[in-house]
């Protein structure tokens, strides 16, 4: 590597840092959304479970970047509108970070649903009533008998949507949001030596979820031997 | 919202969707046909080409596919040998770099699918086979394929909506594709709801028509896996 391309590495890690922020955000984002939907889709009503059903096939239906366009500048529009009619309510800029955070988590969030609800509807129901004929509230048996066993069901599917959520994060640098993508393309222009600076970005990427897939597995299996004893 | 704009430009995005499916349709057959040498590479465990495979699916599987066609399109680039070559005719364009790009993508997804999907075949019905003396090759052609065959309609199915989802990433590369055209909107008049709601309602009905001919293809011959 010439020294040149070696100057601009620290930018490239700076990006790659703001990459693992964000993916974090959105996987918490993702995480309450989930967790919204599948007891959106699983609380009987049929309203709630209308709009669980609904929340899941639109985010299915429309592409990431559309979506995350359409929360960015979308977004901006509904601010400037607020902001116009709204006497106490200034103008300020949506920031990027903020929207590829929202857009992220609510895309995942439809697929932390459908996980959420696939572990929660593989309990078998005698546990559940068993639990409330024993007289357990509901935050009783949600947390002493739900919980301990959704954690370990849902997560091979929770570990696959976070690989993915992370590889998706790539779309925020089309923004503009100065992730490991957006930096490695830039410094690559700069230098004139995009090769080396993309193949970093990808290295970047495989080491983490090199790491995310091997710290997973480490959570799995510890559940499973947990489970087992 | 300015419907008359939508209107005027309805034959634009009507356009946009004549790239965006070219460019599906012309990857997933490309990329298919990639995905059988390395799947059977895998499926029979060959040494060297069966690790190869296998590298090439988990690095292409766990980088972003945006960071594979930047790298395809401005990275590969960069070498004046690459512009030289044969190659070049393929890069040099957006669109059969797209192509490219999204075919190398999806090929490593259709070998896993692949390799499972055979990998699934009970092990019960090929010695069953070879216990009528079937020879190896009569073995893969009538129990193996049509079994595996029909096992991965379903994930293939599902490959292809990824993919039309995936395909967005055109209009980075100032492709007219149906986002792009919702794109120029944004860019040429500063609306916004008008290029990306129309854009989304595009999308939406391709993932719909998919998603139910996927369906009815899943009745008519994975019927068997329900």
């Amino acid at each position: 590597m010439t020294p040149e391309v070696l100057a601009f590495m620290p930018l490239v890690l700076d990006g790659a840092i703001l990459t693992i922020q964000l993916s974090l955000v959105s996987a918490a984002l993702a995480v309450a959304f989930g967790a919204l939907g599948a007891a959106a889709r699983l609380g009987g009503g049929a309203m709630s479970s209308a709009v669980g059903a609904a929340y899941v096939g639109v985010v299915r239906a429309v592409p990431d970047l559309v979506l995350m366009l359409l929360v960015f500048f979308g977004g901006q529009l509904l601010v400037n509108a607020v902001a116009e009619n709204v006497a106490f309510v200034d103008r300020f800029q949506i920031p990027k970070f903020a929207a590829g955070a929202f857009t992220f988590g609510l895309i995942f969030g439809s697929y932390m649903t459908e996980t959420f609800r696939a572990a929660y509807l593989s309990i078998p129901k005698g546990q559940i009533e068993a639990a409330k004929s024993l007289g357990l509230g509901t935050r009783q048996w949600l947390r002493l008998v739900v919980w301990p066993q959704l954690v370990p069901l849902a997560l091979p599917s929770f570990t696959n949507n976070y690989l993915v959520l992370m590889k998706t994060t790539a779309l925020v640098s089309i923004i503009g949001l100065q992730d490991v993508t957006y930096t490695a393309l830039q410094a690559g222009r700069t230098t004139r030596e995009p090769f080396a600076f993309l193949v970093v970005a990808m290295l970047v990427y495989l080491a983490f979820t090199i790491v995310c897939d091997g710290g997973l597995r480490v959570l799995e299996r510890r559940y499973r031997v947990a489970r087992a004893a | 919202m300015n419907l008359d704009l939508v209107v005027e430009y309805l034959p634009r995005f009507v356009e946009g969707l004549g790239v965006t499916l070219w460019l599906v349709s012309t990857s997933l057959v490309a990329g298919f046909a990639l995905s059988v040498p390395l799947a059977l590479a895998r499926i029979y465990e060959l040494p060297v080409a069966s690790q190869l495979s296998q590298a090439y699916s988990y690095v292409i599987r766990g980088t972003p596919l945006l960071v594979q066609v930047y790298l395809l399109y401005f990275g590969v680039a960069q070498f004046e040998a690459v512009r030289n070559s044969w190659a070049w005719v393929v890069l040099e364009d957006p669109v059969t770099c797209l192509i490219a790009g999204f075919a190398l993508n999806t090929a490593a997804y259709i070998a896993e699918i692949l390799r499972g999907a055979v990998r699934a075949v009970p092990e019960g019905e090929i010695e069953a086979a070879r216990a009528f003396g079937m020879s190896e090759a009569q073995v893969a052609r009538r129990i193996v394929l049509p079994n595996a065959w029909r096992r991965s309609i379903p994930p293939l199915s599902n490959e292809a909506i990824f993919l039309t989802h995936a395909s967005v990433i055109a209009s980075v590369l100032a492709v007219t594709d149906i986002l792009g055209v919702g794109r120029e909107l944004n860019g040429t008049y500063y609306v916004v709801l008008e290029g990306f709601l129309t854009a989304a309602a595009f999308y939406a009905v391709i993932i719909g028509l998919l998603t139910v001919a996927s369906g009815a293809l899943e009745r008519k011959y994975a019927a068997f896996l329900r």
